[in-house]
């Protein structure tokens, strides 16, 4: 019978073997990163720098030069117009000049402009003080969650495995963040969602292969750290890549046929689990080999299997 | 040979069949739906951006109420000076980048202890000494506190008064210590609501100075206005005829909260609408008659957030508590008045700071979206685990179908709300949720290559990665949960999914996928099985 198989049976890859170079390169990522968010900075959107989104069907195709112009010409701030699926359907972004612009007018004034015949579909206005504490509460909730998770790792492994799961997150975020610096993609309310999709996708991962190593500890006991952390890797290889792929298969269905919004969410995501794949099997546990890990003396009694056919 | 008991896979059944109920209803059509028997009539919540309508956030003014809450332990500070012989060169209200504080510069330092203890008499102030200066700043806790408290009291307000106007479902809810979000399904142009909810509403009735004169001014022109103690210029709104300017006595004789009915009728005289309202019998009818005794054939007027509705003269003494206001009003702006009366004042100003609405198709757009991106995230997924495992394949999309289910009637049963995120993250479990199977397949097989029956392979499989499984499901449940507590808005929301998603998870995996292969192994016993 036909199975199919990502990852043929008794791989034998060196990971940890290239451990110091793929780490560096990590962290120099993540440095990189960094540097883009502190330096560039964010594109926040409307939702984090307060302004007015449009979102309207007009009667005919517009011409949107001309339509900029005027919007510019209502004085109101900066306007970006977009098309937004077909010809008639236009996205209009303009973000907040000052305080105190009279709400209620902005709209009325950009109603009056655009005309009659327009249908809206949507229409927001968000004062950037609001945007401001979800950002600061979002990162208070992540920080706590991130902790509980700590705790947690460092009880039921050692505190080693608790810090290298932190770290290998830290550069998940570090690089999800740095992506929407970089190529400026706009940071929205759902980018934050995207973040922590991609954190609780890693962490699991991440914990998954743990589990592996803590098993191979009991199992193994006289075998090296390095040679122990690259036979867990491999061992739970086929299924990191299967479930990598089943994932990122279902954010695909997402990216193609959610529409536009739900496009620009499923994108980040998509990413968030490649670098969560790549930060599990790369950071984290080669990261274990600079820990001093507690090494059990004891040989286990479960052991049915013996080292030779495990490694195949 | 994995043993699953009777009583095990009844429950599971039930559980099952149970979600399905509660899943299917939200899939019907109005019509089918309300035949449906009432246990059964929930379906999933639908964010705004999926059903059509407006959302306003709205925020207390905190730095206004600060400062008229500073104002008046000034006065009484002044007062409380007076009374004991403190002298001072002055007090007032010092606003710094950090915020503002009360300042009382003593003369002499003798008097700071006492002068403390006056300050210190409302236990809402932060004292500081320096010098011959006393400083005393808000405490940021009591208005914290403060700002929660007129949330409330705004919230059953702004409730009343949406619902004055008959429009259906509204949801108003707290947003952290001082906003309020008002959710309103099917309102497309929320301007009306914000008009409504924009407005303190705090009418009040005061003489009309004898000595100084209205000032009229034509549209956008300026005017000078003198001064004098204890009056002050409001203006009186008159159309096209620009606006006058009403000398007002500060004090107020009569205010709105004795009202019991405020109605919008026309005025029998010149035919234009008004508002009648009517005061409660006790307090409110006694003030009135004594306001119209003692400015019988005299001006008063009738004020409303800082702006004269109208200045009358009384023709006679009001004995029976009702009284007509005859403003420069349209239909619709003096039945606006007439609800915002009946409704009550604000304790606060309140201030928009967001406002969404999303008109009905886009909604219905999303949702097929989401419809759509689900379906076909299924599609994807089922066929490569069936390429993957086979039959064993087979079993977890069977698995991952009541996954889904489960999860739609979780998240109607929680009474949680699905956006657009929400469809996303639904999308999402679906590839994350085949994990846990994916997980003791590649058990098995290892057992398998291993030299393992594949019988006892399975049994072991499921045991081995048993301890793998709950580990990192728990982590992210804690995670959850954690996020749950101290996120807000769409992390929240999140959260839930998210844990819910966890939880069934577990659920197919230990409890549905295991019965079926449990029985299926029990049927095939003797075959040969490649998982």
């Amino acid at each position: 019978m036909f199975r199919l198989h990502l990852i043929p049976y008794g791989s034998k890859f060196d990971i940890t073997g290239k451990s110091r170079t793929i780490l560096s390169l990590a962290v120099f990522m993540v440095i990189v990163c960094f540097a883009f968010i502190m330096f560039k900075g964010l594109n926040y959107g409307i939702d984090f720098k307060g302004g007015y989104i449009f979102e309207v069907r007009m009667p005919s195709t517009p011409d949107i030069t001309d339509l900029r112009s005027r919007l510019n010409d209502c004085g109101l701030g900066e306007v970006a117009i977009q098309e937004f699926g077909t010809k008639e359907d236009l996205m209009i972004k303009l973000e907040k000049s000052e305080e105190g612009s009279e709400q209620a007018s902005a709209i009325k004034q950009i109603r009056d402009t655009l005309g009659d015949g327009v249908i809206y579909k949507r229409i927001e206005t968000v004062g950037p003080k609001v945007g401001e504490e979800l950002v600061s509460n979002a990162i208070k909730a992540v920080s706590f969650a991130l902790i509980a998770m700590l705790l947690y790792i460092a009880i039921r492994f050692e505190w080693q495995f608790g810090i290298c799961a932190i770290a290998a997150l830290f550069h998940d975020c570090a690089l999800i963040f740095g992506m929407f610096s970089i190529f400026p993609l706009e940071f929205s309310e759902t980018s934050i969602t995207a973040i922590l999709l991609t954190a609780s996708y890693s962490i699991n991962d991440t914990v998954v292969i743990f589990d592996r190593i803590r098993e191979n500890l009991h199992r193994h006991s006289k075998m090296a750290l390095n040679e122990l952390i690259n036979l867990s890797l491999n061992e739970t290889l086929s299924r990191t890549a299967l479930t990598a792929v089943t994932t990122l298969l279902a954010v695909l269905a997402l990216y193609l046929f959610g529409g536009k919004v739900i496009a620009s969410f499923a994108l980040p995501i998509m990413v968030g689990i490649i670098v969560g794949t790549f930060s599990s099997i790369f950071v984290a546990s080669p990261l274990l080999m600079f820990l001093n890990i507690k090494r059990k003396e004891v040989e286990p009694e479960d052991d049915h299997r013996g080292t030779p056919a495990n490694i195949g | 040979m994995i043993i699953v008991s009777r009583f095990r896979i009844s429950s599971t059944i039930v559980i099952c069949l149970l979600g399905l109920l509660f899943s299917f209803p939200s899939l019907l059509d109005q019509k089918a739906f309300d035949k449906l028997p009432k246990i059964l009539q929930h379906t999933v919540n639908l964010g705004l951006e999926l059903r059509g309508g407006s959302h306003i956030q709205l925020e207390v003014d905190i730095k206004l109420v600060e400062k008229e809450h500073q104002e008046s332990i000034l006065d009484e500070t002044r007062k409380q000076l007076r009374k004991q012989n403190i002298r001072y060169s002055r007090v007032f209200v010092q606003t710094t980048p950090d915020g503002s504080a009360i300042v009382l510069s003593l003369k002499d330092e003798k008097d700071i202890q006492s002068a403390t203890k006056i300050l210190s008499k409302t236990d809402e102030l932060e004292i500081s000494v320096n010098g011959l200066n006393v400083t005393a700043a808000i405490s940021k806790d009591f208005l914290d506190k403060f700002a929660r408290r007129i949330v409330d009291e705004s919230i059953e307000v702004i409730r009343h008064r949406i619902d004055e106007t008959g429009m259906k479902e509204p949801i108003i809810l707290r947003q952290g210590t001082d906003r309020i979000t008002v959710q309103l399904p099917g309102i497309e142009d929320p301007a009306e609501v914000k008009r409504l909810i924009g407005k303190t509403a705090i009418l009040t009735f005061h003489g009309v100075d004898e000595e100084l004169e209205s000032i009229h001014a034509k549209a956008g022109e300026r005017v000078h206005l003198p001064t004098k103690p204890g009056v002050m210029y409001l203006p009186e709104e008159k159309g096209e005829e620009g606006i006058i300017y009403v000398p007002i006595k500060k004090q107020i004789s009569l205010t709105g909260k004795s009202l019991i009915d405020a109605q919008m009728n026309i005025d029998q005289q010149s035919g234009m609408p008004c508002v009648s309202i009517k005061f409660d019998s006790i307090e409110g009818t006694r003030k009135m008659a004594e306001l119209s005794a003692k400015y019988l054939h005299k001006q008063f007027a009738m004020v409303l957030d800082g702006k004269v509705l109208s200045a009358p003269v009384f023709q006679a003494v009001l004995n029976n508590g009702s009284a007509q206001i005859t403003g420069h009003f349209t239909m619709q702006e003096a039945n606006e008045l007439a609800i915002l009366l009946r409704a009550g004042s604000l304790p606060a100003q309140l201030n928009v700071v967001e406002e969404r609405s999303v008109g009905p198709s886009l909604g219905a757009d999303s949702i097929s979206d989401g419809k759509n991106a689900t379906i076909f995230a299924f599609l994807l997924v089922s066929f490569f685990m069936i390429l993957s495992y086979g039959i064993f394949g087979f079993f977890s999309v069977i698995s991952l179908s009541c996954n889904i289910m489960l999860l739609f009637a979780g998240l109607t049963l929680l009474g949680a709300t699905l956006t657009l995120p929400g469809i996303a993250g639904i999308a999402l479990t679906i590839g994350m949720a085949v994990d846990s199977n994916v997980l003791i397949y590649e058990r098995i097989r290892e057992e398998v290559r291993a030299g393992v029956k594949a019988m006892t392979a399975i049994a072991k499989g499921y045991k081995m990665a048993m301890m793998t499984i709950l580990d990192s499901n728990l982590t992210t449940l804690i995670g959850s949960i954690v996020l749950y507590e101290f996120g807000s808005g769409p992390i929240k929301g999140f959260a839930v999914t998210l844990a819910l998603g966890t939880v069934i998870s577990l659920f197919t995996t230990f409890s549905l996928t295991k019965s079926i292969i449990a029985v299926w192994m029990k049927k095939n016993r003797n075959k040969e099985i490649v998982v």
